[in-house]
């Protein structure tokens, strides 16, 4: 009895051990390499914790309550009713950590996806087309890199201020500037992604499968987004991944300046607004949690940023 | 090699241009340069209307744009609102080095306003670049020449804190430890604002020492980075062959590190600084701002906020011509460090 019913339990075991697994797909060999990369998966980690910190916290905290002004209890050190202290009109810290959170985390995304959606076109297009298009379009991104970013959004920043309304969405208000700010640091970040888009499509589109889907009559949009630009698409997410820690910082610099986010909405930048001023008086408060806070995710996104970069190296596909 | 530099300020005549247009339009919806000009407010409606015509307000931004880049000294413009042009103009242009006048602090030129700050701003900024630099040198060889040691491993990590930095978390940090609890707690403290003590007057003594919180600042966010980029550079060139065969014809250690390695690993360092310095003339806007530093980038920000536009483009262009040169500068340096660069 054993005998008739052991072999052909064996047979489908020898074959599924001779034969390779299916192949990795590129999600799966990075998820691989990225989940080893320890600097990574700790950004990863904080990251998730901020994330965490700014959307739950909200639903312990209210936005009125992070908004209210209370005039008796200005510049408060950090007790136990204010954990982090009050600022120059009596808010408290800790919720304005909160709130601003969810909108530096917003600014950051949004800028970042008008900045690839900037980028993309414009190196796909360049890169592409090549010849005058190309000339056009690569004299514009030098002439936006010529500047120091942050002049160009300083003066952008003052050229969109107040035109933009408040703005009522689910419920809550936010300030006008949100828009403004994600707008132009969006379209003043776009020239080094559009590099190196360009760069990309110069390789590729002169590669055979290239050839094969022009000669097929593939329409000209298919072969640019359905052909290279997936094949392009390692350094788009590792710059777009970096962008937006750098988007992040840019609103922290422009709004610390006094030309970004404007009340009654905060971001981590703008809490940062003014806090010098009273720094003699010792108020560590008013600068240390949310600056604290900014370098926090900056680093943890900076090191996700890194670990995305190693392991989408065409060079080290060994898993 | 002549022929390059040529071709590429050639290049950068059109880019000049299209940077002055862009700048010239956004800057014309910033604010209104009227209302708080020189410190007196026009707020009748025909005082207004006069020095808005005066000052060539009321033309179209075309007409603007043209007195700005070459002058109205050929044409003759309406002061006194009779619509009679009947006044000789008196501005060169910027193509003939006018940048015209301030709006802020009426009738001085724009040129007399930057020069007055330029060299604040190059002092911080040239001072805190050395820092870096030589900082950077020396952690980055004694990094790359001790791999995985535990000032190596250091600098790894500095780098990225320093990278993720924002400059003003630093700089408020430093101001807080050094000069407001060094105060309290009766140490020697260093002064947090300004460029010298009224009470001293201008010396070398009091300007070195306001300078050192921002310097610090400054050089501490960029030293990590730069460092762990010559460790690399270095570490590359240190596993060439050339480098084995100068250690094993016997040549002094010094030498193979110093002549041989650093003159190769400092091509890619070059091409960083190049474009760095020229961000720095204006990257201390923010640094300027806490430290009350009376430079280019406070400069920028003081007649931004009050639409004064011959200041901010006269500050604009300067950069980007600044960028301009220093990346031509970078690419000669190329060219002369490492010879199998050839430019044609």
């Amino acid at each position: 009895m054993a005998l008739t019913t052991d072999p052909p339990a064996l047979i489908p075991q020898l074959i599924t051990e001779d034969v390779e697994p299916p192949p990795l797909s590129l999600a799966q060999l990075t998820w691989r390499r990225f989940r080893r990369h320890r600097m990574a998966m700790l950004g990863v980690v904080i990251l998730v914790l901020l994330i965490l910190y700014s959307y739950g916290g909200a639903l312990l905290v209210s936005e009125t309550y992070a908004n209210h002004n209370d005039l008796t209890i200005v510049l408060d050190a950090p007790t136990a009713a204010h954990p982090f202290g009050t600022d120059t009109t009596g808010r408290d810290i800790l919720a304005r950590t909160v709130y601003g959170g969810q909108i530096s985390l917003l600014i950051g995304l949004t800028a970042v996806i008008v900045e690839t959606l900037v980028g993309i076109f414009v190196g796909a297009i360049a890169g592409y087309y090549g010849g005058w298009v190309d000339s056009l379009l690569m004299r514009m991104t030098e002439a936006v890199l010529n500047i120091p970013q942050i002049f160009l959004l300083l003066v952008m920043a003052k050229f969109f201020g107040g035109k933009i309304p408040n703005l009522t969405i689910g419920g809550r208000e936010f300030s006008g500037s949100v828009v403004v700010i994600i707008l132009i640091i969006g379209m003043t970040s776009w020239p080094y992604l559009a590099r190196i888009v360009r760069a990309e499509f110069l390789s590729i589109k002169e590669r055979e499968f290239i050839l094969a889907a022009r000669a097929t009559g593939t329409p000209t949009w298919e072969i640019i987004f359905k052909h290279i630009l997936p094949n392009s698409i390692a350094p788009i997410v590792v710059s777009a991944t970096l962008g937006v820690a750098g988007a992040i910082t840019l609103e922290a610099y422009i709004s610390f300046l006094g030309l970004g986010v404007r009340a009654p909405t905060a971001t981590w930048g703008n809490m940062l607004e003014g806090a010098y001023q009273y720094i003699d008086q010792g108020a560590y408060w008013l600068w240390l949690f949310p600056g604290l806070l900014i370098v926090l995710i900056v680093l943890s996104i900076n090191f996700l940023g890194d670990g995305l970069r190693d392991a989408l190296d065409p060079r080290s596909r060994t898993v | 090699m002549t022929r390059y530099i040529i071709r590429r300020l050639l290049q950068a005549i059109p880019l000049l241009f299209l940077i002055s247009i862009a700048l010239f339009v956004l800057m014309q919806n910033v604010g209104d340069p009227l209302a708080t000009m020189g410190g007196r407010t026009a707020t009748r409606a025909a005082d207004r209307e006069r020095l808005t015509r005066q000052l060539g307000l009321d033309k179209p931004i075309y007409v603007q744009y043209l007195y700005w880049l070459i002058g109205n000294d050929w044409a003759r413009i309406d002061l006194d609102g009779d619509g009679v042009a009947e006044t000789q103009g008196t501005r060169r242009g910027a193509l003939r080095g006018d940048f015209g006048t301030s709006l802020v602090n009426r009738g001085v030129p724009v040129t007399t306003v930057v020069w007055d700050r330029l060299p604040n701003t190059l002092l911080l900024m040239l001072t805190s670049e050395l820092v870096i630099i030589l900082g950077a040198l020396v952690i980055g060889i004694y990094a790359a020449l001790r791999q995985y040691s535990l000032l190596d491993n250091l600098v790894t990590a500095l780098s990225f804190i320093g990278f993720s930095m924002p400059i003003f978390f630093i700089a408020l940090a430093a101001i807080y430890i050094f000069s407001v609890y060094f105060k309290r707690w009766g140490l020697p403290s260093l002064p947090a604002t300004g460029m010298f003590d009224p009470e001293y007057g201008k010396t070398p003594a009091q300007i070195l020492v306001h300078m050192i919180l921002p310097v610090a600042s400054i050089s501490i966010i960029s030293l990590a980075a730069y460092s762990r980029y010559i460790r690399s550079t270095m570490l590359e060139v240190l596993g060439q062959d050339y480098i084995r065969t100068a250690r094993s014809k016997g040549l002094p250690k010094r030498e193979v590190i110093f002549i041989h390695a650093l003159k190769n690993a400092s091509l890619p360092i070059v091409t960083v600084v190049g474009l760095d310095i020229p961000l720095l003339l204006g990257g201390a806007i923010v640094t300027e701002r806490i430290f009350a530093w009376p430079g280019m980038g406070r400069l920028f920000l003081d007649h931004l906020e009050r639409g004064d536009t011959p200041v901010v483009m006269g500050i604009m262009m300067l950069i980007a011509f600044a960028v301009v040169i220093f990346q031509l500068i970078t690419d000669i340096t190329y060219a002369w460090l490492d010879p199998r660069i050839r430019y044609h």
